[in-house]
Order: structure tokens, then sequence, then C-alpha cells
């Protein structure tokens, strides 16, 4: 019994470790494997052409209307309704101060340089990146993967770097139309509120607004589009164990990719505004 | 893959040799269609054909089928046994006209 | 780069493999010649869909060699691996056919991604595959619509649209009735006398098996039992090939402390 009453002293210290240390070096493992799909995503994007293996220009603009052009009605929505809650909010707060009117200023800047991107950001993983986590993952439980490779078609280039071009285009494009649809529903508000029309406040808007403001917001776009597709794509590659696992890698995807987006939006916003 | 054209009669006869595959096959495709295109009657001469795969026969079916459609008469020449094969997994040594040689195709004619 | 004997089309020497830290295929050696069909069987856990995988050079191994048309595929460069797949076809357990694309799409993938054929030429080789299969005038049906039986054919008729001089057809009788498994068995010997292709089958059915095979190599654990005609293996004394061919479970020796420590969970 001397040797078990060692081993089992040691347990919950020991365990606890090997769990870190097992985790730590699964969680390097994948971000290397996202890492790998980017590069060789970008190098099919460069490269495909000139091996006369193009990355097909028709899935490209298959995937933005998927991605982007059906995602329109409900960016509008959400950012509508945020613009228009950041009015009431800014209004309700500024008050205290008395400088209600300041708050476009507030308005301008929250919706361009944050709301915007990140809202998109979220409904597109949701969205967009639960799709492709799924659609992968069928693909590879039937084999779908395995034929385009022994077809000797890299699935990173039929597969990811579409997707890859088709978010880049799309979730920048979504902000744009964020940005607009966040300032309409804080103008609504602020210009029934505040007596003011329209036509001042968008002036005033546009004011405030520096080109700097909206690249902000933009450059944050691309980094989560990029994040979005590579998250969605690993754990779709990835999955194993039938349906049931590509359930578990489409909710993981999803949770993971929000949870990188706001992550890496926090980092973005503290250096741009440095 | 190389090809020949020779005339006789009112046949044009294209002589292929080599082998016709997926690399080739286009030239001997475009050599077919171009002379039924001229309202020539073909005959294929496949006797030097060493190897032929499915596109090779793919291309003789819309010869046919061009020929049938223009009312122009399209044969086969000298099937090798390996060609046979290829046209009989895929049902279609029944479908087109196979003779012997050329001039066999000339003597019935008389 | 030609192999010595031109007649053997895949040659696989000392073939060591694992997944995780898990031995898979140890020493395997195999050869298969042109214009034959071999029979790689076993039951499951016994290592063919390892070894069907690393033939199709979708796993690394972790060592040893093998050889496809004379070119090692272990050490071979991307280019390289893609020219050689224009010579090799697949197809896959379960078909593997791309959901989102009728049959006829399906049927005309490697051709769009290997050949600047002609899309008449392409659809008329496409119909005459459907044709051997006996599919013809399915092309615009969506894969969903097919039955397990038609599925496969669809995806034999994709593996063999190259004129392919490897074949690969991963468990053809898995899930089928025995009259539509005895069927795609006679295709497979169709396509074998009439195309001269080289054909590798994994299956565990020992009738389509025996139906089929030129020569049948038997896996147990990761290893090679036998490789022989199917006479050959009929008529081999060893025990354990006995056992898979009159289908009886394996008896392994227990060791009665090793046993109890298993089931204590204190081993």
């Amino acid at each position: 019994m001397k040797q078990y009453a060692g081993r089992q002293g040691s347990i919950p210290i020991r365990l606890f470790l090997e769990n870190l240390g097992r985790r730590t070096i699964d969680a390097i493992e994948e971000l290397g494997y996202i890492f790998s799909l980017f590069v060789e995503s970008i190098y099919w994007i460069i490269q495909g052409k000139k091996q006369s293996q193009p990355v097909s220009v028709p899935t490209i603009f298959r995937e933005i209307a998927m991605t982007g052009v059906y995602a329109v009605p409900i960016v509008s929505l959400l950012c509508f309704s945020v613009g228009m809650m950041s009015a009431i909010q800014g209004i309700e707060t500024l008050k205290v101060f008395g400088a209600e009117s300041q708050v476009i200023v507030g308005i301008a800047l929250a919706i361009t340089r944050e709301f915007s991107p990140l809202i998109v950001g979220i409904i597109v993983a949701g969205r967009s990146g639960s799709a492709i986590t799924a659609r992968l993952g069928t693909m590879q439980e039937s084999q779908e993967i395995d034929a385009l490779r022994v077809i000797g078609i890299s699935p990173v280039r039929y597969l990811a770097a579409p997707l890859l071009i088709a978010m880049l285009v799309a979730v920048p494009a979504l902000t744009i139309l964020g940005d607009l649809m966040g300032l309409v529903g804080g103008g609504i508000y602020t210009s029934i509120t505040l007596d003011m029309s329209m036509n001042v406040y968008m002036n005033r808007c546009l004011d405030i607004l520096a080109v700097d403001d909206v690249r902000q917001g933009l450059i944050k776009s691309i980094v989560f589009a990029t994040i979005i597709v590579l998250v969605g794509l690993s754990n779709g590659f990835q999955v194993r164990g039938g349906a049931e696992g590509v359930g578990k890698a489409t909710t993981r995807s999803v949770v993971m990719s929000i949870s990188c987006i706001v992550f890496a939006d926090m980092i973005f916003t503290y250096f741009l505004n440095r | 893959m190389e090809y020949e054209i020779k005339t006789e009669g009112q046949y044009t006869i294209l002589m292929i040799s080599g082998e016709v595959d997926l690399y080739y096959s286009p030239r001997a495709r475009e050599q077919i269609l171009k002379h039924l295109g001229d309202k020539k009657h073909l005959l294929v001469d496949l006797s030097g054909v060493e190897y032929i795969d499915s596109s090779g026969v793919a291309s003789l079916v819309e010869g046919l089928q061009l020929a049938k459609s223009s009312q122009l008469e399209f044969g086969l020449i000298g099937v090798s046994d390996a060609a046979m094969q290829v046209l009989q997994l895929a049902r279609l040594d029944k479908v087109f006209p196979i003779h012997a040689s050329v001039s066999e195709r000339l003597d019935s004619n008389k | 780069m030609k192999n010595d004997n031109k007649d053997i089309v895949i040659e696989v020497k000392d073939l060591v493999t694992h997944y995780g830290d898990r031995l898979i295929l140890d020493q395997v050696n195999l050869e298969v010649r042109k214009g034959e069909v071999m029979v790689i069987m076993g039951g499951s856990g016994s290592g063919k869909t390892t070894l069907l995988r690393h033939l199709l050079g979708l796993h690394q191994a972790t060592s040893g060699s093998i050889l496809l048309l004379g070119k090692d595929i272990t050490k071979m460069a991307a280019k390289d691996l893609y020219e050689l797949r224009r010579k090799m076809g697949v197809a896959f357990q379960g078909g593997a056919l791309f959901s989102s694309m009728n049959v006829g799409e399906n049927v005309k993938l490697p051709l769009r991604e290997h050949t600047k054929l002609d899309d008449k030429t392409m659809d008329i080789m496409c119909r005459m595959k459907l044709e051997v299969v006996n599919l013809s005038g399915f092309e615009d049906l969506m894969p969903a619509e097919l039955s397990g039986g038609m599925t496969k054919r669809v995806a034999l008729a994709r593996a063999v649209i190259m004129d392919p001089k490897l074949l690969f057809f991963d468990e053809p009788s898995a899930g089928l009735d025995p009259v539509v498994s005895a069927e795609l068995d006679e295709l497979i010997l169709k396509l074998k006398s009439a195309m001269n292709m080289s054909i590798v089958v994994v299956t565990h059915e020992l009738e389509s098996a025996f139906r089929i095979a030129d020569r049948i190599t038997m896996l147990d654990n990761g290893k090679i039992l036998i490789t022989g005609t199917v006479d050959e293996v009929r008529n081999s004394d060893n025990k354990r090939i006995q056992d898979m061919l009159n289908r009886r479970p394996s008896d392994t020796v227990i060791n009665a402390e090793e046993y109890l420590g298993r089931l204590t969970g204190e081993i």
C-alpha cells in the first residue's frame, strides 16, 4: 500500500500542474496551427495563379454574399439600436453637466471607433464563424476534405482562401454600414430630444470625425474578420467525433472568436489611442 | 500524339498516332471538329494509336454527334484491341461505324 | 526514377506509423503488381484504414517508405505529389461526394482541376463514366438524393474520370445489401480488365474479398499476417488467419493478475 499512499498525496497539485501544462501546450499548438492556416491562405492567394491553381473568384463572391450581403439587415438594425442607445445614455449623463449638445462627440467617436466594428464582429462571428466551422466539420466527417486532398486540391486554397478574402471585404464594408446606421440611430434620438435638425446633426458629426476615427474602426474590423475566419476554419478542420463533434466545435468556434474579438479590441483600443 | 491528313475520294482521313491522353486529346478534337465543320466526310484512322483515354473517346463521340447532325459520315478505322476495350467499357463499340481499313470503306460504296 | 521492376506499381517498405503515442502499423511491407486487384483485409482496429490513408499520402509516416509508380511519396515535394495525384483515383467509404455540387459536377471536379479540356468533352466523359457505373441520366441529382449504393457508384465514377493507373476503394461493401455489393464487385472487375488499372480495395467482407481479389493481404494489430493469392490465404494454417476466415473471436490468454489490475484501474 505504500506506493499508493505516496502517489495519492501528490495527486491534486500534480494533476493541476499536468493539466495546466497540457493545456498550455495545446493552446500553443492551436495558435501555431491557426498561424500556419493564415500563412498558407496568403500563399495561395498570391501564388495560386502561378501554380495554375487559382483561388476561385465566383466562390469569393458567393461568400461575400453569404457573410456580407445577407447580414445587412441585422447589422443595420443592431447598429441603429446601439446608436440610439448611446444617444439616450449620453444625453442622460451629460444632462448632469448641462452639456447635452456634446453628446454628438460621444456618439460619433464611440460608434465609429468602437461599437460598429465590435457589433459587426460579433454578428459575423455568430452568423458566419459558426457556419464556417459547421460546414468544414461536416466535410471533415464525411471525408470530403480527404477527397479534395486526394484529387490534388488543397483544402486551404479551395475552402479557406476564398473565405479569407470574402471576409476581408465583407466585414469592413459592414462596419462602414454599421457606422452610418449607428450615427443615424443616434441622430434621430438626438435631433428629437435636443430639437436639432438631422442636417445639423450630420454636419456636426462630419466635423468631429477625422479620417483617423473611421480608419481605426476599419483596422479593427480587418483584424476581427481574420480572427473569425481563422478560428472558424481551425475548429472546423479539427473536428473529430461525428455530429456531436461538429456541434461542439461550432459552439467552441463562436465563443472563441467572440472572446478573441473582444480581447483584440481592448488591445487595439489601447494602442490606437495612445 | 501526331496526326496526318489525307484525302481519298470524298473522304478526309485523319490519321492519329501515339498517345491520345488528357493533354493531347484537345488537339485531336480540334482536328475532328475542323474537318467536319468544313463539311467533309471524316474517317479517323486509329491504327497508330498506342493509348487512348476517355477524353480521346469523348472527342470521337463529339465528332460523331456533329457528323450526324450535319448529315456527314464519320467512321473509325483500324481500332486496336486496347482502344476497343475502352470503347466497349462505355458500350460505344456499337455506336461508332468501325471499319477495318480505308479501302474496305471505299469498296463498300461501289 | 523508374523502379527496377516495372510491374510493381505500389511498394511499401518497412512502414511504421503512430497515432499520437500509439503504434498503429508495425513494419508493414507490401507490393502491388500492375493490373491486379489487391485486397487489404482485417478487422476493425487492424490498421487497414490507416494503411490506406498512408498510401493516399494523407498522413505522415514515422518511418519507412511508400513508392507509388516508382516514386516515394513520403519524401516527395508537394508539386510532384500533385502531379502523381492525376494518376490516382480514390473512392471513399461514404462516397465523400461534395454535397454542394450535383452528381455531374462531382464527377467532373478532377477534370476541372487538372485539365483544360473543353466543357463539352468533360460532359461527354462524365456521362461515359456514369454509363459505366449504370447511372446514366443522374448527373443533375444532388448527392443527398442518392441511395447508398448509388453514392458509392458516383464516387467510383469520380475516381476513374481521369483514367487513373491506380484505383483505391475503401470498403466497397460497407452498408450495402448483398446484391448491390455484388454489383459493385462486378464493376471493380470490369474496370480492372477494361482499363488495365491496378486496384487496391480495403474491406472486412470476406465474401467480397474472395470474389474480386487477385491477392489478399491480411492485417492484424498493425502487422501483416499474410500476403498471398486467395487460395494461399484460404489454405493457410496460421491460427489467427483461420480464426478470421471462420469469424471466430480471438481468445487471448488472460493474465489473471494483470486483468484484475486493469479492472480496478490500479495498473
